[in-house]
């Protein structure tokens, strides 16, 4: 069964390319799904409803190497965030030695943020790229701010409300002030779990200030256009649905001049490492998944939804593609994962 | 099958490094897309073999794995279970991966009964949804279908906390592990063991020696070292002889269809099937055990 469309969109005229593919065993459960989804999705689909048939042709996509309707993928890859969210750290450092550590280091290194800089972290509950950047740009830990003067806030409104239907704001709580020096990260993250991970982290970390946590949809941010310097989303565009409308998002979210930085597992080019690396991969994580999280199958989408993923190339092309320049990239530990980034100018 | 897949991608691996050799980086642009068509044959030929075969390939919720696998989990599970003896799903998943010889020994010990062999084949389950609770209940006091409802309503248990199989390889000895593990309770009443460290380890002996399962061997002989001073002396003197004695002598208890026998009575029920009962019985006082 073909899987992944994001291997062939090198350009973009793939970039809504969906599955339209029938398969058996699937076609049963689409009908039970209540569609949540955002509104574009289905507005190429619309045109051709008649027969029931035609209707049971959702988009496919992939769900690790199963191949899911996309309305099913983002309630799956919900479920999949809802179990581990606890065990999220424990079971990084397990999977990988540690190292998730030294590559969110150097991506936060390569990033190099100044003091002053608004931040959006996407797909980033617990907080792991948003505490780092909050110590990188020296933001004093325990400094109380107690007034509820909300600066996000009040300019949410406006152009968000053009694709409010979509979105998912639910509690666009504690949008905390700046701090001293101007710095500021927003998480945004579409799992509540996630998210109550981080702000307990953040809360015993002693942050009140320079941080925000909003719930909501990469694919369909709840924030205004031209708002941050800095767009990062570290392990999380892989989950999302359409890879291309997130980047977009994050090309509309963003100052002009300003970063689009992407930290996500990627393709380990060498063919003996790839072999060594694929079978630890397949035979150790899933087990690694059920002894520690009690949880095999989110394991085993883990390591599936990596081989899914565009490689280096094809997603510097992607990322072009949604007008960034000067697109670049750099592997980690031979390309298990890689930095991508790029400049809206 | 996860087996394959991998040696199916160091094959597209092996194909992919001489794909790249030949086109000797003339173009590079020719490669990257040699390598991304390569990498979509991965992702169209991996997939289609493991997305349906990894999962639910013999049974609901069984879930696939190699031999490699099983081994490290069974080595994971079994420390988990020292760690934290309330891992209930890691005593299954040491169970089920190191079971599947004991369970064949099972089968066919139940293949060669009447009772066995309808068992195998109605394949009856025991949960909430087949057992009526309150009808347990609601039977005259001594009977077995009462006793059971009175462990279950003591200790606050519910037969549905059994888990679900995961890791057989094989629906029909996938049944067998499930079947044990509905009945261990049964096994309790049966017994008269509440489950404490002591009436669990009593327990553990009586099915290890009939099930022969390695989980339960594991947990009778390590089981005890965690049993208090005037607990391990009982243990001794008392509750092992008396588990190891009956668990030879009664009838093998996996080919007893436990679901006909609710209404009779325990004592009868227990010379039915040759079963000691415990010489002196435990009884469970809120925290504490007393024997009488």
């Amino acid at each position: 069964m073909a899987a992944s469309f994001g291997k062939q969109s090198l350009f973009r005229l793939s970039r809504f390319s969906c599955r339209c593919k029938t398969s058996g065993f699937l076609n049963t459960k689409l009908f039970a799904s209540p569609l949540v989804t955002s509104g574009c999705r289905h507005s190429s689909s619309s045109a051709h409803t008649n027969s029931n048939k035609q209707e049971s042709e959702k988009h496919e996509t992939h769900f690790g190497f199963q191949s899911v309707s996309e309305e099913e993928k983002e309630n799956k890859v919900y479920e999949v965030f809802e179990n581990v969210a606890t065990k999220y750290d424990l079971m990084n450092d397990a999977m990988s030695a540690g190292v998730h550590r030294l590559w969110k280091d150097m991506f936060l290194e390569r990033f190099s943020p100044t003091p002053g800089t608004k931040l959006l972290d996407v797909a980033g509950g617990t907080g792991d790229i948003a505490f780092r950047f909050l110590k990188y740009v020296g933001t004093p830990v325990g400094s109380t701010f107690s007034s509820s003067a909300s600066v996000a806030q009040s300019s949410s409104d406006d152009s968000s409300s053009s694709d409010s239907e979509g979105t998912q704001v639910e509690n666009k709580d504690s949008f905390s002030e700046p701090d001293i020096n101007g710095s500021h990260v927003t998480v945004c993250d579409i799992n509540q779990a996630m998210l109550d991970v981080g702000k307990a982290k953040a809360k015993s970390m002693g942050y009140s200030s320079g941080i925000s946590w909003v719930k909501g949809n990469a694919e369909v941010l709840p924030l205004p256009d031209n708002t941050f310097d800095a767009y990062t989303i570290a392990f999380g565009i892989r989950n999302c649905t359409h890879v291309q409308k997130v980047i977009d998002e994050a090309y509309r979210v963003l100052k002009p001049g300003g970063r689009f930085m992407c930290l996500e597992f990627s393709e380990v080019k060498n063919p003996l490492l790839r072999s060594v690396y694929d079978s630890y991969s397949f035979q150790v994580i899933p087990v690694m998944g059920q002894v520690i999280a009690g949880d095999w199958k989110s394991y085993q989408y883990l390591v599936e939804s990596i081989r899914q993923f565009p490689n280096q190339e094809t997603f510097a092309a992607m990322i072009k593609s949604a007008g960034f320049r000067f697109v670049n990239y750099k592997n980690l530990t031979f390309g298990v994962a890689a930095i991508h980034s790029g400049f809206k100018i | 099958m996860s087996r394959n897949c991998v040696f199916t991608q160091v094959f597209v691996n092996l194909q992919k490094m001489k794909g790249t050799l030949n086109s000797t980086h003339l173009n590079s642009f020719r490669t990257l897309r040699i390598s991304s068509v390569i990498s979509n044959d991965i992702n169209n030929e991996v997939p289609s073999n493991t997305s349906h075969q990894q999962y639910d390939m013999f049974y609901p919720g069984h879930i696939s794995t190699s031999l490699f696998q099983k081994s490290l989990l069974a080595a994971g599970s079994g420390i988990a279970c020292l760690l934290n003896p309330a891992r209930d799903d890691m005593l299954c998943a040491l169970g089920e991966t190191t079971g599947p010889l004991a369970l064949k020994y099972i089968h066919s010990k139940m293949m060669s009964d009447s009772v066995g062999r309808q068992i195998l084949e109605e394949k009856p389950v025991i949960n909430t949804t087949t057992i009526n609770l309150e009808k347990l209940g609601s039977l005259p006091d001594g009977t077995f279908g009462k006793e059971y409802w009175t462990f279950l309503k003591t200790n606050g248990f519910s037969p549905d906390a059994r888990r679900p199989v995961n890791f057989i390889d094989d629906a029909e000895l996938m049944y067998v592990m499930l079947r044990y593990r509905q009945c261990h309770d049964l096994v309790h009443t049966l017994l008269g063991m509440p489950p404490n460290m002591l009436g669990e380890v009593a327990v553990k002996w009586f099915e290890a020696i009939q099930t022969r399962l390695p989980m339960c061997i594991s947990a009778a002989l390590f089981g005890p070292i965690r049993l208090g001073p005037k607990h391990r002396r009982k243990y001794f003197d008392i509750y092992l002889p008396w588990a190891i004695r009956s668990a030879y002598n009664s009838k093998f208890l996996m080919n007893v269809y436990f679901e006909k026998h609710w209404e009779q009575d325990i004592t009868e029920f227990r010379q039915e099937l040759n079963l000691e009962p415990a010489p002196v019985p435990l009884i469970k006082t809120g925290k504490n055990t007393k024997t009488k």
